[in-house]
Formats: structure tokens, sequence, C-alpha cells
């Protein structure tokens, strides 16, 4: 068998805490132990509440951020330290597109030179070849040369975000984390990257990291989804069965309000309390408080993620325990 | 009907010659939700800019956008800056980049607090927390003292939105309000927006790609492609029978929920806006072209009592979607073990 | 921070010992300091006794260990002209120097970055096209050039200013405008092209859009993010504070630490020039560290350690 693309053995990161010049600061834990494993070729889904890690675990999983505790393993090799030239090298077969795209181009440069940059970074190709190569890759996102030669700043937020996929993808790389690829974009141009993806995939056995807050994308791109909840994962099992079969409370929650055209008004579990504090995790469940069928254990005792005998995990002590399940 | 709180009037904006608006009118009335969808670069943005003048200098921007019969395009900027963050409040696309990395939260948003509501001191303070409390960050107290840099992009939308409402505006544009949240506190958010429409009396436009969330939040719609509206109605009968081939290609790119089937992107590429198509600039994408469409440019006409579509063929049956293409097993597609 | 703040230092002293070194090896390198000094003529007794005096006559290494040592015990050596301290000697000349750079750096400061500001401000406009053709000229003219016009104009032609000398403030005009004219239109390109990129940003839309006025928005949002990129240039015309002087010292003849340092490489006194370079040295660094902690003042991404981007 072939090592997964991605391994992450309870990592975990937290920010803040210590004292500074400027006066203590209190302790987020941004990642919390979180183990995952993207094989080669295949997509993981990674959907949650906003603040509970997805960015940071997408940075974790890249050795764009080191982890405070637990180890990143990729194509079975340790993640090398930043920096070094290991690191420099794996880049081009790792990248990533990032959540804000105006904060990640340049703006001083025009967008084409932007895509083609990695191109230079890493050596590949003559420059007229790299150019023709990135107007390649704008053409894949439905961007035109004459945009290409425009600047961050005079485009639209789709056609920016586009931008940033299409810089991403012009090394070939063998995996890809996409933070939120798809909001900033127009559903039909939505919709052509989406399959854009799905083809790289299915052509060439790229590996994905998809964080999304879209279920329907995530739905139709993602082999596996995972939840996350305050820094950890809540939920974890095939995109299909975790989005159609939600088990952990927090999923069923985000499920039912995924809005919907046509639709209209439609119930939804409204989720009651307050959105949960990082740096004062509450004590054993972490999703107790708002959530509608807490017993006394859910305060106390923090559930584990256990994997049902069908490959679906959840860590909550009221879903049916998997023996039953699997019967 | 009452007069309208804001009327766009014939607006254009070219940047360097290239048109990026084609002639916009919309009128927004007091306490109304107006969702503004549309393809990616059709102006749904730089329409609003406009509007406040809050585009560089090297945009031509004609047409009028009247607010209480004033038109902003004309007044002298101090008066305009008056209307910003007071009457007309903006959430920006982007929101990691639309607020100061060197400022604190608590400067940012008190900032309008002042300037707007004529708060100070602990005043400020008190309101600040309220609004980030509204907007459901936790720990909002601790959050004043944050930087951008150390929040998530769901948490800087929302700070983002707290300072688009601390002034109280009688309308609220949002550009993309809700991309950075998750479905739960998007719901949330949602439900603010409702309340604040329906305790001050707020006007909301509500520029999305997210259908499901304009179906749900306004009661009319506009569609944009190329520059231009070409649909417009009330929001529940646009998106269950739309009158405009391009409203009709968004509807069925849509994902579901339901099974991983093959997503149907619009054929073809959006116009050069240096070389637009004679006539309907749609055409050259769209299924049910014919000659008349070639001809001139197709005016927002009104087709049914308060539905308005610039098309050609105003007699399209357009209510089912096309067939779907079968989907395309992908290979990696059964469960990954 | 503080970890920051001790890398920072870490570097520091390594520049300094860098420097320390590079002095060495090149005065001991060019030429023979006994020779150069007691001159050609001198009998051989005479040049023996005063390598030994001076232990020159030592191997290369230990000369090294000896002169690294007696620097890290604040030991600077004895000028070997003047048989003094020879930081004594350069600390007399200190004031006269600052003489002249702190009213340049005054001038430098209060002239190019409003004026950059001014200009970014204007873009386009003719005002700013004049300040930065005339920042050209500034930053391109070589110092003795300019000094030579200021000279030929002011004292020659209209003889309003002493063309060198010391003593009355009417000597330290012309030197100072011809230091500071310099450094004020290079801060003020600078400033300039810092502040068009930030009045780029996004954020500032966002609090134009928030209803601040245009001076609020440029005071409360535009210049502190357009201040962290001038510091590293204000950093390093103070950290020249010292040795930014020796042409225009030189031209006017202006007794300062620049024109000693000149006089003494030529004659080879090698204390004299170790201790000057040391001290140049010692003020760049300084500055630079300031230069950093007042980046971690001014940008709270770099407060806590920034984080990892593409
Ligand atoms: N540099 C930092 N300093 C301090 N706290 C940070 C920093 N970066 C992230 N955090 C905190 O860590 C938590 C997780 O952030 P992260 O950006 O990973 O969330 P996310 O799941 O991507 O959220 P979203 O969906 O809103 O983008 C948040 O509470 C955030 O405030
Ligand atoms: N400053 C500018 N200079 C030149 N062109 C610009 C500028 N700002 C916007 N444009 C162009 O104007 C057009 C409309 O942009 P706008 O931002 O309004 O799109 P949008 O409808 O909001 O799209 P999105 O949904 O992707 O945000 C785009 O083609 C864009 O490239
Ligand atoms: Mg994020
Ligand atoms: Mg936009």
């Amino acid at each position: 068998m072939t090592a997964p693309a991605l391994d992450l053995r309870a990592v975990a990161r937290a920010y803040g805490g210590g004292r500074t010049l400027f006066g203590a600061r209190p302790v987020v834990r941004a990642v919390d132990g979180v183990t995952l494993a993207l094989p080669q070729g295949r997509t993981l889904g990674i959907v949650g509440e906003s603040g509970s890690g997805k960015s940071t675990l997408g940075r974790l999983a890249l050795g764009l951020e080191t982890p405070d505790a637990g180890h990143v393993t990729a194509f079975g090799a340790p993640m090398p330290a930043p920096g070094t030239p290991a690191w420099r090298a794996l880049r081009r077969r790792m990248q990533m597109v990032f959540q804000d795209p105006l904060g990640a181009l340049d703006r001083r440069i025009p967008v084409a030179d932007q895509v083609a940059e990695p191109l230079a970074i890493h050596g590949i190709g003559a420059p007229a070849e790299r150019r023709a190569r990135a107007l390649d890759a704008l053409a894949a996102v439905g961007l035109s040369a004459a945009q290409g030669g425009r600047y961050p700043h005079e485009l639209s937020g789709g056609q920016r975000q586009r931008v940033v996929i299409a810089r991403a993808l012009i090394t070939d790389p063998d995996v890809l984390v996409c933070d939120e690829p798809v909001s900033a974009l127009d559903v039909s141009i939505q919709a052509q990257v989406v399959n854009l993806l799905i083809d790289l995939k299915a052509a060439r056995g790229l590996a994905m990291v998809f964080i999304s807050h879209d279920l329907r994308v995530v739905r139709q791109i993602a082999d596996r989804v995972a939840v996350m909840y305050l820094g950890r994962i809540v939920e974890e099992g095939a995109a299909e069965a975790v989005l159609r079969d939600p088990r952990h409370p927090y999923t069923r929650a985000l499920v039912s309000a995924a809005p919907a055209p046509g639709r209209h008004r439609r119930e939804r579990v409204i989720l009651s309390g307050e959105p949960p504090n990082p740096a004062a995790r509450p004590a054993g469940c972490a999703f107790h408080p708002r959530c509608p069928v807490a017993v006394a254990r859910c305060r106390s005792e923090a559930p584990a993620l256990e994997p049902a005998p069908d490959g679906h995990a959840t860590a909550c002590h009221r879903v049916t325990p998997a023996a039953e399940r699997a019967a | 009907m009452a007069a309208p709180l804001v009327r766009i009037e014939g607006l254009t904006v070219a940047f360097d010659g290239a048109p990026a608006v084609r002639g916009v009118d919309l009128a927004v009335h007091p306490g109304e939700a107006v969702g503004i969808v549309g393809e990616s670069g059709s102006g749904k943005s730089v329409t609003w800019l406009a509007a406040l003048r809050l585009l560089p200098a090297k945009a031509a921007v004609a047409g009028r956008v009247l607010l209480d019969g004033r038109d902003l395009l004309a007044l002298p900027l101090p008066e305009v800056e008056a209307v910003r963050g007071g009457r007309i409040g903006m959430i920006f696309q982007d929101p990691a980049s639309a607020l100061n990395p060197v400022l604190r939260i608590r400067r940012q948003l008190g900032e309008v607090l002042a300037r707007h509501r004529g708060l100070s001191g602990a005043a400020i303070a008190a309101e600040a927390r309220r609004l980030l409390d509204l907007v459901g960050i936790p720990d909002a107290a601790r959050r004043l003292d944050s930087y951008p840099h150390e929040m998530s992009g769901g948490q800087n939308q929302r700070v983002m939105i707290a300072m688009a409402i601390a002034g109280q505006p009688d309308l609220l544009v949002a550009d993309e309000p809700t991309t950075a949240l998750d479905v739960t506190i998007q719901a949330q958010i949602l439900d603010l927006l409702a309340a604040l429409r329906r305790e001050l009396g707020m006007a909301l436009v509500l520029i999305s790609h997210d259908l499901g969330v304009v179906a749900e939040t306004c009661d009319r719609v506009a569609v944009m492609y190329a520059g231009r509206v070409v649909e417009m109605g009330p929001a529940e009968p646009l998106f269950d029978a739309p009158r405009h081939p391009y409203t009709r290609g968004l509807l069925d790119a849509l994902p579901t929920l339901d099974a991983a089937e093959r997503l149907v992107a619009i054929p073809g590429v959006v116009p050069d806006p240096r070389a637009m198509p004679p006539g309907c600039a749609f055409a050259p994408r769209c299924a049910h072209a014919a000659p008349v469409c070639l001809g001139a440019e197709p005016a927002l006409r009104a087709t049914l009592p308060g539905r308005w579509s610039a098309c050609a063929r105003p007699d399209l049956d357009l209510a089912a979607p096309p067939p779907r293409p079968p989907a395309t097993p992908a290979p990696a597609a059964e469960a990954v073990a | 921070m503080l970890r920051y703040l001790a890398v920072r230092a870490f570097r520091a002293a390594v520049t300094i010992a860098l420097v320390v070194t590079f002095a060495f090896v090149v005065l001991r390198m060019s030429g023979d300091p006994a020779i150069l000094i007691m001159g050609p003529e001198v009998p051989p007794e005479a040049l023996a006794a005063f390598r030994r005096a001076w232990g020159l006559d030592q191997p290369i290494w230990v000369q090294y260990v000896r002169y690294f040592g007696a620097i890290l015990n604040g030991d600077l050596g004895m000028s070997m002209r003047d048989n003094r301290p020879a930081i004594e000697m350069v600390a007399e000349r200190i004031p006269a120097t600052l003489a002249l750079t702190v009213p340049a750096l005054v001038l430098k400061l209060a002239v190019g970055i409003p004026l950059g500001v001014w200009a970014a401000l204007h873009q386009g406009t003719g005002f700013d096209r004049a300040v930065m053709v005339a920042a050209v000229f500034g930053f391109a003219i070589p110092s003795f050039v300019l000094a030579l016009v200021l000279v030929l104009v002011f004292s020659v032609d209209l003889g309003w200013l002493p063309s060198g000398g010391q003593g009355t403030v009417a000597h330290m005009i012309l030197p100072v405008l011809t230091l500071g004219l310099g450094g004020a239109a290079a801060l003020a390109r600078f400033t300039r092209s810092a502040m068009l990129e930030v009045l780029g940003r996004p954020y500032i839309r966002t609090a134009s859009a928030k209803g601040l006025p245009w001076a609020a928005v440029v005071r409360g949002h535009a210049l502190p993010n357009a201040a962290i990129p001038t510091v590293t240039l204000v950093g390093f015309l103070v950290g020249s504070l010292i040795a930014g002087a020796v042409v225009v010292e030189s031209v006017f003849s202006w007794p300062g630490v620049g024109r000693m340092l000149v006089v003494a490489v030529a004659s080879r006194d090698l204390a004299i020039v170790q201790c000057i370079l040391l001290l140049v040295a010692a003020t760049m660094v300084t500055s630079n560290l300031v230069v950093d902690v007042l980046y971690g003042v001014l940008d709270p991404r770099l407060r806590h350690g920034a984080r990892a981007a593409a």
C-alpha cells in the first residue's frame, strides 16, 4: 500500500499564552488533538463552526505552521521544518488556496505574473513557456489573458479567487489544501471550478483537503468529511453518510441549516446558547452547552471519536453505540 | 408605494474605457430587502461602491444615485462622508483584507460609534462589546483587544458586520456577508439582520452568490449579468419560475445535498467588456438564442406584474430544468476505506 | 517577544564581531604600520622596537586574539601617533560630528516625510511630479558634488556663507544642507511609495465607508501602516549619524570623526581606525535593534511571532 499523502497524528496548535511585553494573553487552543489521514488521490472535506480551527489545521497539514504537539507526515516522511530546502522542495507538490484571496496576492504585480511565479521559484520551464502555462491555468478557471494583465484590486472578488486557484494548480501539485475556495464564486463558475478539481483528481490523482462552509459543494467533491467543533473532530466518515445521515448533534444542526432556494423557510435546528469560546473550553463535551440532547454525563466526560464498524466515527455519548448500529 | 429610500438611475461605470456597469436602474424602499445575484464580475460590488463614491479616481462614473432626492454623485464630499457608515452602512467582501491590520478591533469599531452615534469613553466600550455579542463572537470583551490577524476568517467577517450596523443605518449594503460563516452562524446573522429590519426599519441590499440565502432573506431579487440587471422580481416566483435564461442557468448549476452529480456550468465565458457582442450580452452562451437576440440589446421590461426581464424572447418556457447529463462516475468516488 | 529580542541582540553582537575582524584583517594586510608611522628612513632597530612595543612582531593570530581580548575588556588601544587612548581621542571629535549630523537628521525628517506624504496624497499633480523630480536629483547627486555646488553658489558667488571651518552657526549651514538634502530626497521618495501602497489597500476604503473624513482616514489608518516600512529607512539614517559625514567633513574641513577617520587611514593609525569602525558598527547595529523593536510596536503581526504564509 502506498503511503498516505498526508497523515496527521494528534496534532495540536495553540495561540497566545505566555507573558509578552504587552501583557498576558489567553491561550486559544485552535487545534486540539486531531488525527487524520488523507490517502493519495482522495478528497477530504472539512466543515465546521467558524473559528473551530479549520484554517489552522490546513496550515499545519501543509507544514506552513509547526504543531505544538503531534506530528505530520507527508508521503510517508516526516514534515520537514519550515524554511529548510526539503520543505521548500515539498512546496511544489503541496499547495494551498488561502481563504483571503486579496491578502494572498501581491497588489503590485499583474496577476498572470503571480500565477507564473511558482514556476520561476521552482525553476520550471523557460520564461516564455512559463507565461504560456500561466495563461493556460487562467483559462482553465475561466479568466482571459486580458484579465491576467490586471492587478488584483482591478478584479472582482470571484476573479481574484480564481487567480489564487490557478496559481496553486500551476505546479501540478499532488496535494492541494483549499480553504473556502469557491465561496466567492457565482454558482456557474463554482460548478466550473468544482468540475475542474474533480477532473484533476481523476486524471492526476490529486489529493485534496477541501475546507468549506458550503455543505453542498463538499458533498459533490469530497470522498470523506470531517466535522470540526472547537479544535476537535466530532464526526468523520464517508461524505454521503455524514451529510445524509449525520449522527453528531452539531452536524445535524449544520445539515438542517443549509439554505437552498425553493425550499423557503424550512425547518432548521436552531442552536441555542452562546457560540463557544475557544479560550475557555467547556468541560466535558465542548458542545454540551448548546446541545439539544445533552445529559449529565456530557458535562463531565469528554467523548472520544469512536468509529462504528461502517467506518463512520462520532464523538458523542448520545450516539447509538456502534455495535447496535452495525446490527 | 412609498417613495424609495435610494434610487439608482442609469448608473454606468467604466475603468480605462472598459465598461463594468452598463446602465443599472434599481430602487430600494425603506425596510425592504433586495438581493443582488449574478455572475462574478458582473458589477454587483462596483455598483454600490460607485453609489457611495468609494471607487478610485480612475473610474468613470455617470448616472444618478438619489437618497431623499439628493444625488450622492453630485453632492460635496463632506456630505457624502456623513452618509457613509451613518445612513448607508456597507459590509465588504474579503473581510480579512478590509480590516486595518495594525489597529485593534476596539478602535476600528469605536470609530463608527464616535462618528455616527456620538458616543465616547466607556459608552463606546460597552456598545462595542454589545455589537460583538450580537454578531455571535464569543468572549467579546477580550476580543475587542484582538488584531484582525488573530481572528479566524469568519470572526473577521462578523467584526465587519458589527462595524456596518454600528451606525444604525437606514440601508445596509452587505456584499457577501456570510461567505466565511458556517451555516449555523450564518443563520444567526441572517436572523440578526431580519431583527434589525423589523425593529429599526432598516433596508437591506444583500449581494450574494448563495442563492439559498438570498431566497430566504430577500423580498425582491435583481439578477446581474455583464454590468446590467437582466431579471428582477419577487424572490420566490423568480427562483421558482425564472424568466431569463441566465437565471435558469444559475439555478441549474446549483449543487444538491442529495447526490454527487457532475455540476452543470453555463457553457462559454463572459464577454470581454471592451468587445461586447451585438444584441443580448448573454446570447453567445444562451441555449435559446435566436436571430432576434443578435439585434438590439433587450431592455429590462415588465413581463408579469412586479416582474422584469431583459430577454428578447419573453415567451420562452424556462420552468423545467433541462435534463441533466448523466453523472460521470469519478474513478475515486467510492468511499475511502 | 523576549525571544525575538534575544535573537536580534545575538545577531547584533555577531555583526559587530565581524566588523572588528574585518577591520583587523584589512588594515594588517594593506601595509606595514611601523614603516608608515616612523617613515622609511628610520633605522631597522627603531622599527623593530616600535613593532615590539605595539606587539606587531607576534604571529598574526596572536595579534588577533590579543586585540579581540582587549576589545572585550573595553580597551580599544592607544593611538600609535599620539600615544593617547584612542577612545579618548575619538570621543573628543564626536560632538563636532553630531553638531552636523543631528541638525541634518532633523532636516531630513522634517522635510522628507511631509513631502512624501503630501506627494502621495496628491499623486499625479504638478506638486507630486515636482517633488519626485527634485527627489531623483537629490538622490542621484553625490554629496561632494552637491557640497561643491553649494560652496560655489553661496560662498564664492554670493559670498553669504563661509566655505569651511568651524565656530559659528553660519559655518554649519552649508554642511548641514549638504547632508540633509540628499537624505530628505531619499526619505520623500520612500515615504511616498509606502504611502501610495497603503492608500490602495482595501482597509482604507473600509475606513472611508465608515464615514470618517478623509483627513482622519489618512491620519488614523494610512499613516500607522505607512510608518512600518518608513521606519527602516529612518533607522538607517539614525545609524549613519556618526559615519555619514565623512565626505562632507572633508570637503568643509570640519574637525569631526569622519575627517579623523580619513587622516587615520592615510597614516595607518590602527587603533584610531578600529575604534571608529567599532563605534560606527555599534551605532548601526543599535539603531537596527531599535528598528526591530519599533516594528514590533508598530506591527502587531510581528509581535507574537508572525504566522507562516505562502
Ligand atoms: N495568529 C493567531 N493568534 C491568536 N489566535 C489565533 C491566531 N490564528 C487563529 N487564531 C484563533 O484560533 C481559532 C481558530 O482559527 P482558524 O482560523 O483556524 O478558524 P477556522 O475554522 O478557519 O474559522 P473560519 O471558518 O471562521 O475561517 C480562532 O478562535 C482564532 O481566533
Ligand atoms: N479598480 C478597478 N479597476 C479596473 N477594473 C475593475 C476595478 N474594480 C472592478 N473592476 C472590474 O469591474 C468588473 C465588475 O467588478 P465587481 O467587483 O463589481 O464584480 P462583482 O459582480 O462584485 O463580482 P464578484 O461576485 O466576483 O465579487 C469586473 O470585471 C472587475 O474586473
Ligand atoms: Mg478559516
Ligand atoms: Mg463583488
